[in-house]
């Protein structure tokens, strides 16, 4: 069942042309990864897709619903989730309220019943609580809990991120650039960790990523993005011996010999 | 320390704050009961404006305006007809305002409730600004309150004020509001509702991209705020008895902010500290706005110097000690005891030396 | 209305915004380079009224003598507050720079009170200014038409040297992009207190004809047209010179004309910028002159 399909989506800021007529058709499951050089427009579609910003053309479909140009909050709400590249957590918040506040949208209590510390909010904190512990143990965060968020070192950030927007229960999880800044043995971690969580909570995710032995080693299909054109898409094989793909990310070398 | 242990000292802290107001009440005199009136009813003005910028991040400079609009609904409806019309000699009050007169706790909540209806239509425009400019906005609506406060004589006397209010604040009123306002932000703050507020203040595109609608909890805070620090404006008009559209300027909200950062913004018990501490300093220092002779020397004292030197303290504060007096650290048991426990096992260790 | 009075309500407008406008272009200035409402400005404005004051009352100069040393004396204060509230600060959240500014007009205000005491001051008006000229058949102070000439040779100056000199150059490089401006070897440190500076020499200006026009001093006569001149430069565009000076214009004529023609609102004529203010923010926030940005993620 498709989850994600993106139709002729553009983004311009002013005159420059960030992302140019891209489309992408998801089924459930997938692992589906985007690459290209910096600046090639990766993460703007990702922003675009979230609802951070509004596309200059084109619209988005996730689960049969249309959400283009939806509000950032009501698309988490449906079901799509992501990471940030530049990691952004509530520094000040402990690692568990981080992840607890990804619980928040689906609080029934009244911030009157919850004022009041009422029976009804007290169970669901209750169950908050429960939830975001299970989830700092699948990520291996539960031995530092109540340490300050922006006191962790950047892998576990890395992986804070993740575990809060998995708190959200998302349907479909956008991971930008997650193996930044990671050796290869945390690479190979990662890799097995997505798997992972893509079965335990039935994801479906799509990747960006710099990471080549990560992103071809994973990924069954790949879209490869030039300055906001989609150059190539295929697997990895495919992808690697592309004339196309070797261009955008060598340029062309032959003329200045 | 066990979650029991630690609600059961605070009900005997609660106990003995009612014991002593009781006590204070009965045999204070007028001067030091105003002082520790004033201070609970800054507490409920400092802890309000935590909730809007210590937990949510949303800078406003327009405190006053609620605080105004909680003071003068509570004073018209607590004001007897009589004095009503010998105070509106210019204009004379409208109907129904000229002929009812509610008793206290009415007049407090219908107060509060406009306080927050204005919060809302407020923080609607304003909300959607950006830091300084959300500061403007809001300071120019708390100006423009004043104004229309000014202008409208035959609802509120205008500059001419009302006075005769009855003094119904005393201690039990002042305090059970500020502990109720303490209880209520205490407990929204570490409600889910406080992780949301305190994500926005982190950071505002994480907790949209996590589930939080931004807007719509802004408006919350600002609104739940706005309406109990209504009630801090009703109390503080039946307490001073006196008021007019310009005490209500922004120079108060000035004092809410002062009063907050020095506590230590975000936390509740700096709030209370701070708002102890600068009114009873305020107070304390009144001699420095008249000269003081010691023996031979006589200290020049102008009406102002108190000002002066609170200016100096707050900008000092923000210059190098900008975590003011908490942090954003809250008090517990658990730490008192974690202080304490020191003392007492360095006294054991020396009773045990004693022995040999 | 007849000719000769709405002629004689616009030339007040004019002065009047002239005023605003001179004042204005400081917090512009600052805003567009530090992204600070420097809250201070307006009681700087208050303390440049009161030291040409001084000089005339208490140190017996004659008034040109006065008016021309208030003018450094002014751009050293506004030099001295950057130094000492701003400068370190400038790496801190803005917010905590914003609360600084408060904190720096509180304590002016309040050293005001304390030294010049509540009672107003009369601001001299030397017999050039206090003439009662007759220009077509249209009657106004010598004043009036002094403040307009003086204002727009200042502002054209000003345009001048922020828009055809170097050095407003380098003021809008930095208030461009910070790093890049100096990655470029422009000296920051230079250019701002060069920007408080100016932006200070431009209040006292304003203070000092808003003194002859208005001659009651108050400590606090800083503070509304403080906040009514920031809001001229959102209105106009903040950050934008031009912008500053059209939004003077724009909130001096429409003070005076809208009292000229409903009398039954002066009361509320302090309310009229902030809903102004309140207007613009809601339906181009960038105000009239101003661009528009978007924030990345």
């Amino acid at each position: 069942m498709t989850i994600l399909k993106t139709d002729g989506l553009s983004k311009h800021f002013g005159g420059l042309i960030a992302v140019s007529d891209f489309n992408v058709e998801m089924e459930e499951g997938e692992l589906v990864g985007l690459i290209g050089p910096n600046g090639s427009g990766k993460t703007t579609i990702f922003n675009v897709i979230t609802g951070l910003y509004k596309p200059t053309a084109g619209s988005i479909h996730f689960d049969g619903k249309d959400v283009t140009g939806l509000r950032p909050d009501k698309i988490t709400a449906l079901g799509i989730a992501r990471t940030f590249q530049n990691i952004r957590l509530f520094s000040e918040l402990s690692v568990l309220d981080n992840v607890m506040v990804g619980h928040h949208l689906r609080l029934h209590s009244s911030p009157f019943v919850a004022a009041l510390g009422l029976p009804m909010y007290r169970r669901e904190e209750e169950e908050i609580t429960q939830n975001s512990w299970r989830l700092l143990e699948t990520v291996g965060l539960a031995n530092v809990a109540q340490e300050e968020a922006g006191g962790l070192p950047y892998g576990q950030q890395r992986k804070l991120e993740i575990a809060r927007a998995l708190a959200t229960r998302p349907k479909l999880l956008l991971l930008d650039e997650p193996a930044a800044g990671m050796n290869p043995e945390e690479v190979r971690e990662l890799m097995d960790f997505i798997h992972r969580i893509m079965e335990e909570f039935d994801l479906t995710v799509f990747l960006v990523e710099h990471h080549m032995r990560l992103i071809m080693g994973i990924c069954p299909r790949i879209l490869v993005l030039d300055h906001g054109v989609t150059i190539a898409h295929g697997t990895p094989d495919e992808i690697q011996n592309d004339p196309k793909v070797i261009e955008a990310y060598l340029g062309v070398e032959e003329e200045d010999a | 320390m066990r979650k029991g242990t630690s609600r059961i000292l605070t009900a005997i802290s609660l106990l003995v704050l009612f014991l002593f107001l009781w006590w204070a009440e009965e045999n204070l005199d007028p001067y030091l009961r105003r002082i520790l009136n004033l201070i609970a009813i800054n507490i409920i003005w400092v802890v309000t404006f935590n909730l809007i910028y210590g937990y949510t991040g949303q800078f406003s400079l327009g405190h006053a305006g609620f605080i105004a609009i909680g003071a003068y609904v509570t004073a018209l409806l607590t004001l007897p007809p009589a004095q009503k019309e010998q105070s509106f000699f210019l204009s004379p009050c409208i109907w129904p305002l000229s002929v009812i007169q509610w008793p206290f706790l009415p007049s407090l909540i219908l107060g509060a409730l406009l306080a927050g209806v204005f919060g809302v239509l407020i923080g609607i425009p304003s909300l959607q600004l950006r830091g300084d400019y959300m500061a403007l906005v809001t300071l120019g609506f708390a100006e423009v309150i004043r104004v229309i406060n000014m202008n409208l004589q035959s609802i509120t006397n205008g500059s001419l004020g009302l006075k005769g209010i009855p003094e119904y604040t005393n201690l039990f009123w002042s305090w059970g509001c500020a502990i109720f306002t303490i209880f209520v932000v205490w407990m929204l703050g570490n409600s889910s509702y406080g992780r949301a507020f305190k994500a926005i203040r982190e950071d505002e595109i994480a907790a949209e991209t996590t589930g939080v609608s931004i807007f719509y909890h802004k408006l919350m805070a600002f609104a739940i705020a706005a309406l109990l620090t209504g009630v801090g404006g009703g109390l503080f008009a039946n307490l001073i008895s006196t008021i007019d559209p310009n005490l209500f300027s922004f120079l108060l909200s000035y004092q809410v902010v002062t009063i907050l950062v020095l506590g230590g913004v975000g936390s509740i018990t700096g709030n209370v500290l701070a708002s102890i501490m600068y009114v009873s300093l305020f107070e304390l220092l009144r001699p420095i706005d008249q000269p003081m002779t010691f023996g031979s020397i006589t200290l020049p004292g102008r009406p102002g110097m108190r000002m002066v030197m609170f200016s100096i303290i707050f900008l000092l504060v923000i210059l190098f000690y900008r975590r003011g007096l908490m942090g954003s650290n809250e008090f517990s048991w658990r730490w008192l005891l974690s202080k304490l426990q020191p003392i007492f096992k360095r006294k054991r260790q020396e009773d045990d030396h004693s022995k040999d | 209305m007849s000719l000769d009075m709405f002629l004689q309500h616009l030339a007040n407008g004019i002065s009047l915004g002239g005023l605003y406008a001179l004042i204005a272009i400081g917090y512009t200035m600052v805003y567009g380079i530090l992204r600070l409402i420097n809250f201070a400005h307006g009681d700087i404005f208050m303390m440049s009224a009161y030291m040409a004051f001084y000089g005339v009352s208490l140190f017996a100069l004659p008034w040109y003598v006065s008016f021309g040393l208030t003018i450094p004396l002014a751009a050293i204060l506004g030099m001295a507050v950057e130094r000492v509230a701003y400068r370190p600060l400038r790496d801190a959240p803005r917010i905590s720079a914003l609360i600084s500014a408060i904190g720096v007009s509180l304590l002016l205000e309040n050293v005001g009170i304390v030294t010049f005491g509540g009672r107003p001051k009369a601001f001299p008006r030397p017999p050039l200014f206090a003439q009662e000229w007759n220009l077509g058949g249209v009657r106004i102070l010598s004043l009036t038409f002094f403040i307009i000439v003086i204002s727009c040779v200042l502002l054209v100056g000003v345009f001048y040297l922020v828009y055809r000199t170097k050095t407003g150059r380098a003021m809008r490089a930095v208030a461009w992009d910070f790093e890049v401006a100096r990655l470029m070897g422009i000296n920051i440190n230079q250019v701002i207190s060069l920007t408080f500076a100016i932006g200070s020499i431009l209040a006292a200006a304003g203070a000092i004809m808003w003194g002859m026009k208005f001659p009651q001093l108050l400590p606090l006569m800083g503070v509304v047209p403080g906040l009514k001149c920031f809001i001229a430069a959102v209105v106009g565009g903040i950050g934008s010179v031009p912008g500053a000076m059209l939004g003077g214009f724009i909130l001096g004529v429409g003070e005076i004309m809208i009292v000229a023609f409903f009398p039954e609102l002066a009361g509320f004529k302090y309310a009229f910028a902030y809903l102004a203010l309140i207007l613009i923010l809601l339906v181009k926030p960038t105000g009239l002159l101003g661009k528009v940005e978007e924030e990345k993620a």
